[in-house]
C-alpha cells in the first residue's frame, strides 16, 4: 500500500526529475510515471480523502469515489499510451509540460473543493500552452498566445463564480450545484469554456492543430474531459446543457465538413463528441451520466488514436492538409489500419467502444422521452461517420495519390496505436469491465439485434451519401471563419476603430487647441491690450466727429504708444484694470 | 531489372467498381432484417420500415448541403488571418 497520496503529486513532482534523465532512460521514465500513477489510483479506496487547512478553508486534495477514479484511470492510461507514442521524443520541455498538465488534470479530478480545483485548473492552462509553443513556428506562437488568453478569461469567470459561491454558501466544497445564481452560472461558464462549448469553442480548433505531433495527442484528452468531469460532478440535470450539447454535436460536424486540415477536422470532432457528453450531463439520469462517463472514457482512447494516426502522417510527411495528402495506404498501411479502428470507434460502429458507450447517452434520452434531443443525437451520430469516420481516413490515405511515399512511421508510434486500437475493440466487444467502474450500477446491453441493425442502417446509408456526394466534398485550400474571428480580425478592427477615433480626437485637439487657441492667445498677449485700448478710444473719437485720415493717425499713434509702453500712467492703469476685468469675466 | 510493382489495389478502376457494388449490397443487407423484426417506436414516428436507413440518408444529405451553404459565407483563403 502506498497510502493516500494525491495522484497529481506523483506526476507533478515526477515532472521535475525529467531533465535528469538522458536518452532512452528519459523516455522510459515518462512512460513509467503514468503507469505508476495508474496503480496508485487503483489502490485508492473509495471514501478516502486527504484534507488540510489553508487560509481558513478546508482544502480537500484527495476525494476518492467511483467518478474520480474512472477519470483517474483513463487519464493515466492515455498518458501511458501517449508517452509510448512519444518515445522517440527527447525534448524535456515537452515531457515536463505534458506531465505537469496531466498531473494538474488529475488534481482537478481528485479535488474535493473549489479552491484547489481552481489552482489545478489554471495549472492545466499554463502547462498545456507549452505543448503548443513547442512547435516553434510563428503560427504556433500566435495560436498559443490566443489559447492562453481565452483560458485566462475562462479562469477569471470560474474564479469570480467561486468567490460568489463561497460568499453565498460559506462552503468551498465542490458537489452538485443546486442554486441557480450568478455564482453558479459563472462557474458553469468557466467549465463550458474548457469544454469548448460555442461560442467559446474556437480556441480548440485554433490551437490544437498548431501543437506538436505528440502535443496534439496529449491535448486532445485532458482539457475538454476534465471539463466534462466537472460538469458531471457539479451540474448534472441542468437541462440547459442538453441544448448546449446538441448544438455542439451539430456545430462540430458542420465545421469538420468545411475543414481541409486533417488535425483541424479531428479538433472539430472533439467538440462534436464532447457535445454528446454534455447532453448526457444535461439529461442527468443515472443512465445518461453513466453514458457520459463511459463515452468520455472511450472517446479519450479513440480520439488519441486518431490524433496519433494524423500525427504519424504529419511526422512522416510534414503535411496535414487533405489537399496535400492522399494515397498513403500504399506506404503507411499500419497507420491507416489503426486510424481506421479509431475512425470506426468514433462512429460508434458495432464491435467498437463508441457503440457500447454512446448508446447509453442516446438511450438515456429515449428513457426521458426527449424526442428532439434524441433526434439531434442520432443525426449527429450519422454525421460523425461522415466527417471523422470516412472523411479523415479517405482524404488522407486514399482519394487522389499525391505521390507521397513516406514509408511507415516509427515502431513506438505504431505500438502505441496498436495498444489503443486493442482497447477500442476490446471495450466494444466486452464493455463489462468499463461498466463495472462507472459511477452508477449498469444494467445495459448494447447488443440487441434491433439496436445493431438500426445502427448499421444509419452508418451504411451515411457512407452511401458520402460517396454519392463526394464531388460536393472536394477539398479546397481554405479555412472556415469561426468565433475566433472576433478576437483575431475583430481585435484588429477594434484597434483600427480606436486608432481612427482616439487619434482623430488628437488631431482635432491639435488643430483647435494647439494651433488655433494657442495662436490666438499668443496674438492676444502680444497686442491684446493695445487692441482693447483702441476700442473705447476709437468710439470716443468717432463720437467726437473725428473721421478718416485723422482717425487713422490717432489710432496708429495710440497703438504705437501702448506697444512701447509710452502712455500716461493713468491711461496705462486704466487699460490694465480693464484687461483684468475681462480676464475675470472670462474666468467666471 | 524491373522495379517491384507498387501495391495500388485501391487505385484500380475495377476495384473501385467492386467497392461500389459492395457498398450497395451492404446497404441493402442492413434493411432486410426490417422485414422480419418489429422495431419499438419510442416516439411514435420512428418504428417504420427502414427508419434508420432513411434517417442516416436524409441527415447526411442535409448536413452536407447545409455545410456547403454556410461554406459560401465562412470559407476564406488560408492566409486570411495573416493579412
Amino acid at each position: 500500500m502506498t497510502g493516500n497520496i494525491p495522484p497529481a503529486a506523483l506526476l507533478i513532482l515526477g515532472a521535475l526529475l525529467v531533465p535528469f534523465f538522458k536518452g532512452k532512460a528519459k523516455s522510459s521514465y515518462v512512460v513509467l510515471l503514468p503507469a505508476a500513477t495508474f496503480f496508485l489510483i487503483f489502490q485508492l479506496a473509495p471514501g478516502s480523502s486527504w484534507q488540510m487547512h489553508f487560509f481558513g478553508f478546508d482544502i480537500t486534495l484527495l476525494r476518492v469515489d467511483k467518478l474520480s477514479k474512472v477519470f483517474g484511470y483513463i487519464f493515466t492510461l492515455n498518458a501511458f499510451a501517449a508517452f509510448i507514442y512519444a518515445f522517440y521524443l527527447k525534448d524535456s520541455t515537452q515531457h515536463m509540460a505534458a506531465l505537469f498538465y496531466i498531473g494538474c488534470s488529475l488534481g482537478v479530478v481528485f479535488a474535493g473543493d473549489l479552491v484547489s480545483l481552481y489552482f489545478f485548473w489554471e495549472g492545466m492552462a499554463v502547462a498545456s500552452t507549452f505543448l503548443i509553443l513547442a512547435r516553434k513556428t510563428e503560427k504556433a506562437q500566435a495560436a498559443g498566445m490566443r489559447y492562453i488568453l481565452v483560458h485566462v478569461f475562462g479562469g477569471l469567470c470560474l474564479l469570480a463564480g467561486i468567490v460568489l459561491f463561497i460568499t453565498e454558501t460559506g462552503s468551498v466544497a465542490f458537489n452538485g450545484m443546486v442554486d441557480r445564481n450568478w455564482g453558479t452560472y459563472l462557474i458553469l461558464i468557466g467549465f463550458l469554456i474548457n469544454a469548448a462549448a460555442p461560442p467559446f469553442s474556437a480556441w480548440l480548433p485554433d490551437a490544437y492543430p498548431e501543437a506538436t505531433v505528440t502535443g496534439g495527442v496529449i491535448l486532445s484528452a485532458y482539457t475538454t474531459k476534465t471539463a466534462v468531469y466537472t460538469l458531471v460532478r457539479g451540474f448534472p440535470g441542468w437541462e440547459l446543457l442538453i441544448w448546449i450539447g446538441c448544438i455542439m454535436t451539430i456545430y462540430g460536424i458542420i465545421y469538420a465538413l468545411l475543414e481541409n486540415d486533417a488535425r483541424r477536422i479531428l479538433a472539430y470532432s472533439i467538440i462534436n463528441q464532447v457535445g454528446f457528453m454534455v447532453t448526457g450531463v444535461g439529461i442527468g439520469t443515472m443512465m445518461s451520466l453513466n453514458g457520459t462517463v463511459a463515452h468520455a472514457f472511450c472517446h479519450i482512447i479513440y480520439k488519441a488514436l486518431l490524433w496519433m494516426s494524423a500525427g504519424s502522417v504529419l511526422h512522416m510527411t510534414g503535411k496535414s492538409k487533405c489537399t496535400d495528402l492522399g494515397g498513403l495506404y500504399k506506404t503507411m498501411p499500419w497507420t491507416l489500419a489503426f486510424g481506421a479502428v479509431g475512425a470506426l470507434a468514433i462512429s460508434a460502429f458495432p464491435a467498437t467502444s463508441g457503440f457500447t458507450s454512446k448508446s447509453l447517452i442516446i438511450d438515456g434520452a429515449i428513457h426521458e422521452h426527449l424526442a428532439w434531443a434524441w433526434l439531434v443525437l442520432e443525426i449527429a451520430s450519422a454525421g460523425v461517420f461522415l466527417h471523422a469516420g470516412i472523411k479523415f481516413p479517405y482524404f488522407v490515405f486514399f482519394a487522389k495519390d499525391k505521390g507521397l511515399r513516406p514509408g511507415e512511421t516509427n515502431k513506438s508510434m505504431l505500438f502505441a496505436m496498436a495498444f489503443l486500437s486493442f482497447l477500442c475493440l476490446f471495450l466494444g466487444v466486452y464493455p463489462q469491465p468499463l461498466y463495472n467502474i462507472l459511477p452508477f450500477p449498469v444494467h445495459y446491453n448494447a447488443y440487441t439485434f434491433v439496436h445493431v441493425v438500426s445502427q448499421l442502417q444509419l452508418l451504411m446509408f451515411s457512407a452511401l451519401v458520402f460517396f454519392l456526394l463526394l464531388p460536393l466534398l472536394k477539398r479546397t485550400e481554405t479555412i472556415a471563419i469561426d468565433t475566433d474571428w472576433f478576437y483575431r480580425k475583430g481585435g484588429r478592427l477594434f484597434y483600427k476603430i480606436m486608432d481612427l477615433s482616439l487619434n482623430g480626437i488628437n488631431r482635432y485637439s491639435d488643430r483647435i487647441f494647439v494651433k488655433g487657441f494657442a495662436g490666438f492667445l499668443a496674438r492676444f498677449s502680444k497686442d491684446g491690450i493695445a487692441r482693447l485700448a483702441l476700442l473705447p478710444f476709437v468710439t470716443y473719437w468717432y463720437l467726437k466727429g473725428i473721421r478718416y485720415k485723422r482717425l487713422e493717425i490717432k489710432k496708429e499713434s495710440l497703438y504705437y504708444n501702448i506697444e512701447r509702453g509710452v502712455i500716461p500712467a493713468g491711461i496705462g492703469a486704466g487699460m490694465a484694470a480693464l484687461f483684468l476685468v475681462i480676464i475675470f469675466l472670462l474666468n467666471v | 531489372m524491373k522495379p517491384k510493382k507498387e501495391f495500388d489495389f485501391f487505385d484500380r478502376p475495377e476495384t473501385i467498381r467492386k467497392l461500389w457494388i459492395l457498398l450497395y449490397v451492404f446497404c441493402g443487407l442492413t434493411v432486410i432484417p426490417d422485414f422480419f423484426t418489429q422495431r419499438d417506436a419510442h416516439f411514435g414516428f420512428d418504428g417504420f420500415f427502414g427508419f434508420y436507413a432513411l434517417l442516416g440518408f436524409i441527415a447526411c444529405v442535409v448536413l452536407i448541403l447545409f455545410s456547403k451553404l454556410v461554406g459560401l459565407f465562412l470559407k476564406v483563403k488560408e492566409e486570411y488571418y495573416d493579412r
